[in-house]
């Protein structure tokens, strides 16, 4: 009874609009709608279709077929392919095993109000306000051979430690570098999280003789599910998307491989496959998950 | 009574063992802080040395002088107003836009009741999660092809308005998606009375929602301006001149070109930073509040 009630009183309102409001209306998800769909699901559709095919990229009609060609390619035939994926299981373990926990951890700390926490919630949250441009700048002077950390290490230039340069610890020198941006990230998305759990709540349960472990663990943490869904979902789409700090530092040249710069080099080259394609689509079915995970998250309300 | 006081013991005691630990964490996280914010701190110290007193004394001399001089250096020799010329063209429309396109559809879907509503919301946010590399290549030719098919080349290819249109398209997903839920908190009855006294849809819009959401289009632009700013990405792929793009897809060229003379790179990235770091110190709270309305940006 009470749906068909909501039912008529839709139906009503719907017949209510006179026609420059149908047009308004019209006008108003059209114009958006045409955009988005246009510069965003187009071409995502587009590169998908593309990357079964061989193309130059110069002119349509000379598109050919190539079935998984592209993809057999990267499997089989591209070692720096597995390079990059194991540098973003790498990126994703050091993500959510040290950067994020550290995060949640100064998060926790300083929204217990421990002196000095306005000022370490500005420092902590300065670098992700940088321009990762000027990031690899500032990381630049620290890093380079005549910068401040082979200054200190007591390296003059023709014997400096090389950080980019050497292939067995660069990953660790780029994550430190993304690390630290993405621990403000999260402490800043954990603090606003944390505002809505109950001082007293957690006073109650130190007093009950909980360790501070403990109340974190059981009374913190559970109370805050949805940030805790969306901290994950971000630290597993950064690491599988790194790609902005990685291209600054080394350019389209492969000084490290990962997944996000693999699609860039590849189509810069030019070459005669739309291999920068398939890796663009197989960047994005890696994703599809977490974007689920994230979606289901924050409509829950919207589709009960 | 005694299992009261016995209570409050406990509390107390409680209190004084917490507070001698949390010196000592506040000390750690302050020690941890003061090395967070070094590599900012060594790029201020040596964009204010002359680079022949780097150069004759290295980088850990005592400096004999400090000055702005690398800073006026800088704006001369690096062409900085012309960038940020570029990025003020870039960001001011793409944020306008974005912010109106996003409340147009976070109207209509909060207020107005369609079955296809929870479709197209979703439809946009997860637009603006999908990577940018999925949809260079094609958008990349679209504008090429465009320009072709109008006969003027550069008509979205390698011109401001291709990059304002492509942020524009993918951060109205974001946009809606906040205002949508920010609009939920506002109560049915003002809508509602609004169409009882026979509003159109569009006066509905502009003269009773669009003053309600202004604080959360405040944060919103906060956010979005810093955000495009802060973007290097799409001004590199979709423009070819140089000397169009902002200051931040410029810099890695101007990295290239000042490699030596890094007291005036040093310079060049504190000047390029500055508009972000006033805005975030002055517009603190509602930058915040931009990034936690949404909760989150893939």
């Amino acid at each position: 009874m009470n749906s068909t009630a909501v039912g008529s009183k839709k139906a009503h309102r719907r017949r209510a609009f006179s026609k420059a409001d149908r047009t308004t209306l019209i006008a108003f998800v059209g114009i958006p709608l045409f955009f988005h769909l246009l510069l965003v699901w187009v071409p995502a559709f587009l590169t998908i279709l593309l990357s079964f095919t061989y193309w130059s990229g110069i002119s349509i009609s000379r598109i050919k077929w190539a079935g998984l060609a592209n993809y057999k390619n990267i499997f089989f035939d591209t070692p720096a392919f597995w390079e990059a994926v194991q540098n973003n299981v790498i990126w994703l373990l050091w993500f959510a095993g040290i950067a994020t926990p550290i995060g949640i951890l100064l998060a926790y700390q300083i929204d217990r109000q421990i002196r000095g926490h306005k000022f370490y919630e500005t420092a902590y949250y300065l670098p992700v306000v940088l321009s990762l441009a000027v990031t690899g700048i500032i990381w630049d002077f620290l890093l380079r051979p005549d910068g401040f950390v082979n200054g200190l290490m007591g390296r003059d230039i023709d014997n400096a430690f090389s950080f980019f340069g050497n292939y067995d610890i660069n990953i660790y020198v780029i994550l430190t570098i993304a690390s630290w941006r993405h621990i403000g990230y999260i402490m800043l998305l954990y603090l606003a999280g944390l505002k809505s759990v109950d001082l007293a709540l957690r006073e109650a349960s130190a007093l009950d003789g909980a360790t501070e472990w403990q109340t974190f663990k059981k009374v913190v943490f559970p109370a805050m599910k949805p940030v805790n869904v969306i901290v994950i979902v971000i630290t597993i789409i950064e690491s599988l998307r790194a790609f902005d700090i990685v291209y600054i530092i080394y350019g389209s040249r492969g000084g490290l491989p990962i997944l996000g710069t693999l699609v860039f080099s590849n189509i810069a080259g030019e070459g005669a496959s739309m291999k920068g394609a398939a890796y663009a689509v197989i960047l994005f079915l890696l994703s599809i998950g977490p974007i689920i995970a994230y979606l289901r998250t924050t409509f829950k309300s919207d589709v009960q | 009574m005694s299992i009261d006081i016995e209570l409050q013991k406990s509390a107390t005691k409680y209190r004084n063992k917490q507070k001698v630990k949390d010196r000592f964490i506040s000390a750690l996280i302050g020690v941890f802080a003061i090395i967070w914010i070094f590599p900012i701190v060594w790029t201020f110290w040596t964009s204010l040395r002359p680079y022949k007193d780097v150069r004759a004394n290295g980088v850990f001399s005592i400096p004999k002088a400090l000055n702005l001089q690398n800073y006026f250096d800088a704006i001369s020799r690096m062409d900085l107003p012309l960038y940020f010329w570029n990025t003020f063209a870039i960001t001011v429309p793409a944020v306008f836009l974005t912010l109106f396109f996003g409340s147009l559809i976070a109207f209509v879907v909060s207020r107005y009741s369609f079955k296809w509503n929870v479709t197209l919301l979703l439809l946009f946010t997860a637009g603006n999660l999908l990577p940018a590399q999925l949809v260079f290549i094609p958008v990349f030719k679209m504008y090429i092809t465009l320009g072709k098919a109008i006969g003027i080349p550069r008509v979205l290819y390698d011109s401001h308005w291709g990059v304002v249109l492509i942020h524009v398209a993918f951060q109205m997903g974001f946009a809606t998606f906040v205002l949508s839920s920010y609009m939920k908190t506002i109560p049915k009855e003002i809508s509602e009375s609004a169409m009882v006294d026979g509003a159109t849809v569009f006066t509905h819009y502009s003269k009773v929602m669009l003053p309600l959401l202004r604080p959360a289009l405040a944060s919103l632009a906060v956010l979005m301006t810093t955000w495009i700013y802060n973007d290097f990405f799409w001004a590199l792929v979709l423009m070819s001149t140089d000397s169009k793009r902002p200051i931040t897809s410029a810099l890695g060229r101007l990295q290239g070109e000042f490699v030596t003379d890094y007291n005036l790179l040093a310079a060049g990235a504190a000047i390029a930073a500055l508009p972000t770091l006033i805005v975030f110190f002055l517009l603190r709270k509602q930058f915040v509040s931009g990034l936690t309305l949404g909760s989150t940006k893939g």
